[in-house]
């Protein structure tokens, strides 16, 4: 997985907190940072695809490993 | 990218009916929308200080039953008093172990997010309430205002 300035645990997070504590998580980071997202909530996987493409900040990474769902947003 | 508009009616004021305007209008801000949602009666319970929200199995066919409670008391059993405060417990219990927000904390969210809550006047005074019980940075207009950022909205919902 490549490198990342900041990270969120959403872990146990359901719908739509991991969305809003990205987004929290975003506004606190400079154009071109990239943030490591762990969520548990299946349901997040459509939801930071969709939230990538509807804020303009870019999906980089998103992936499942051992229950855990993964994802690198670069901040646009 | 353009802004987008969500607009929201707000009418119900149960626990379970909480959770779609808060739900909608947090995601919908998180997303870059413009958000505006109009409280009107019942719905107006959500912007007390002091939320007593409750659900009810009574009439309420839908609602999942603990045991299957359902099949064996129909109707009479829930209507049985101390039911409803029970079901409130249990569904809140449920929410807060699935990770759910609760209705405060989202509300939160979305006050922090700028989205812009309006308290129905009419109702308001209707049913004599005080302004004092409601939570700061709540608006207070009537339909006509409301009908002028939901005439320029991408989707408006009626919950």
């Amino acid at each position: 997985m490549a490198d990342f300035d900041q990270e969120l645990d959403a872990s146990g997070l359901n719908c739509p907190l991991p969305i809003l504590r990205a987004k929290k998580t975003l506004a606190g980071m400079e154009s071109g940072q990239v943030l490591h997202i762990i969520a548990t909530d299946p349901g997040s996987v459509k939801d930071f695809d969709a939230f990538a493409k509807q804020t303009g900040n870019e999906l980089m990474e998103s992936r499942e490993d051992g229950g855990k769902f993964l994802f690198l947003i670069k901040k646009s | 990218m353009e802004e987008k508009k969500l607009a929201i009616i707000a009418t119900k004021g149960s626990l379970d009916w909480a959770y779609p305007p808060f739900i909608l209008a947090s995601t919908a801000a998180a997303l870059g929308y413009e958000v505006q949602v109009f409280f009107t009666f019942y719905g107006l319970q959500l912007l007390k200080k002091k939320l007593t929200l409750e659900v009810t199995p009574l009439g309420n066919p839908g609602m999942p039953m603990p045991m299957g409670m359902d099949k064996w008391f129909p109707i009479l059993g829930m209507a049985l008093p101390g039911m409803q405060a029970m079901m409130t417990a249990m569904m809140k219990k449920k929410m807060k172990d699935k990770g759910v927000a609760s209705v405060e904390e989202l509300r939160d969210l979305c006050q922090e997010a700028e989205v812009q809550l309006i308290a129905c006047q009419m109702t308001v005074d209707l049913f004599d309430m005080d302004r004092k019980d409601f939570i700061d940075g709540v608006e207070y207009a009537g339909a006509a205002a409301f009908f002028e950022f939901a005439g320029e909205s991408d989707i408006c919902l009626y919950i």
